[in-house]
């Protein structure tokens, strides 16, 4: 026997079910008067710097159906590539933006929107710029553990093309399922949780 | 920089790596909800960037009086919730067993009968119209939490032809970092049904599943009012940051 290394277990993770929303977005399932707005609903104001653009989700069973009760959460740096984090420690990230914000997808259509901006280029560990990009975070029933991917813009070809995560993906056939479509102001992003066009998740 | 609502200097070194064994898999066909919704390729690891050693704060300042007490939020004034009155009460540590302080917590319940306030709900038992189903607390300096409910009722789901869920309140977790994400369960000591769960059973690991049993804790109970549960919640540590390998020239 060696000495105990004294360490904990994380949780163990277990399904968010199908009533999700009740905690989270309980505004939006009826549920009112406990708080003020659902946490998340809105990222921009007036004064937020950077380019207005709209995220158009959705996310997507083996069969191809739109999941209408799943849960979106972004995460993403500002126009100048900082985050509004205490562990963001190379200077101050623009005060009118938070960075994170979470939508229920649409009970009817399985659509969910985020109206944000345009992320800036964030460094890799090594100091390379990565291509700007906007993390997600997914739950839902029958998702026992929280999927994480990334988004990333259709019009960044060439910060694309030398982004360091982008290049882990060893089949790079399934790059294209991480690169959200641009039509006008809106990116279109559709998750595959299954099947030949199967998202890339992440494990870190 | 964001502010912290801490004393403390911010971490920000790379996460422990997730330990996907004893997390239940995407895949446990006994919960058929996950069948046609489990990625089926392997994950991509990487190590954390700042995209994933980074995350949004929340502030005491957010919070409304009543947020942590399920009993009265969503009540008539001079009402109360139906049920068996509990605290639940713990502390969120980090895999290195420090308190994590500024943590968010929301949790989500059905009632007393087991009903869940939802209108794609249709379980028979009524709802109660003191009773939402929602609260939320940030922990504090030392990581600590404590709320007020209701002790939820187990509820017959669709799944398998007579399968019911064990009492359990549904949390989601923010720590400091996005790759801290978290949703769980919290499941009440001694009742049967956590080991006939389809969706606990999807964790394979025994010491997993009861580090998800909160412990009934006499010593916290309000006496003449409310019985108390602990639950602690443990998430992602981070890494030393001493000695990590820096480019050259940095
Ligand atoms: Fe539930």
């Amino acid at each position: 026997m060696a000495q105990s290394l004294d360490r904990l277990k994380e949780s163990p993770s277990q399904t968010a079910g199908p009533y999700v929303h009740i905690g989270l977005t309980p505004n939006f399932c009826g549920i009112g008067g406990v708080y003020a707005s659902d946490l998340g609903s809105s990222m921009i104001n007036d004064q937020t710097k950077g380019e207005r653009i709209e995220l158009r989700i959705r996310v997507l069973d083996g069969t191809g159906t739109p999941l209408r009760e799943a849960l979106v959460e972004i995460w993403q740096a500002d126009a100048n590539g900082f985050y509004n984090s205490p562990a963001e420690m190379r200077g101050a990230a623009d005060p009118n933006f938070p960075g994170w914000g979470r939508q229920p997808t649409d009970t009817e259509t399985g659509v969910c929107l985020f109206q944000t901006i345009k992320p800036g280029r964030v460094p890799f560990r090594d100091g390379r710029l990565m291509a700007p990009h906007i993390t997600l975070w997914i739950a839902a029933r029958g998702i026992n553990v929280g999927l994480h991917t990334r988004l990333y813009f259709s019009d960044e070809e060439k910060a694309n093309a030398e982004d360091p995560i982008l290049a882990r993906i060893e089949h790079r056939l399934r790059v294209p399922t991480l690169i959200a479509e641009r039509q006008r102001d809106t990116y279109v992003f559709d998750i595959h949780l299954q099947g030949e066009k199967e998202t890339v998740f992440f494990d870190s | 920089m964001a502010e912290t609502g801490s004393n403390r200097a911010p971490e920000t070194g790379a996460f422990f790596q997730r330990d996907r064994q004893w997390h239940p898999p995407a895949l446990t066909p006994s919960y058929k909800s996950s069948v046609l919704r489990s990625p089926q390729k392997a994950l991509v690891s990487f190590d954390n960037t700042l995209s994933e050693s980074t995350g949004p704060v929340f502030g005491h300042a957010m919070l409304g009086e009543l947020d942590n007490d399920l009993i009265h939020n969503f009540a008539r004034p001079g009402e109360s919730a139906i049920g068996e009155r509990i605290i639940v009460h713990g502390r969120v540590l980090d895999e290195r067993g420090n308190g994590v302080p500024g943590v968010l917590l929301e949790l989500w319940q059905a009632n007393a009968g087991g009903r869940y306030r939802h209108k794609r709900e249709g379980y028979l038992a009524p709802l109660d119209p003191n009773f939402g189903g929602c609260g939320r607390a940030i922990t504090g300096e030392d990581g600590g939490y404590a709320l007020r409910t209701i002790r939820p009722g187990p509820y017959p789901w669709p799944n398998g032809p007579n399968d019911w869920r064990p009492a359990h309140i549904h949390f989601s977790v923010f720590g400091h970092g996005f790759a801290q994400r978290l949703i769980t369960q919290m499941y009440f000591e001694g009742d049967p049904l956590i080991w006939r769960c389809p969706i606990v059973g999807g964790i394979s690991n025994k010491a997993a599943i009861e580090a998800l049993i909160a412990a009934l804790d006499m010593q916290s109970t309000i006496p003449m009012d409310a019985l108390a549960y602990k639950f602690d919640i443990v998430l992602r540590g981070r890494r030393s940051t001493l000695f990590e390998n820096r480019p050259e020239g940095n």
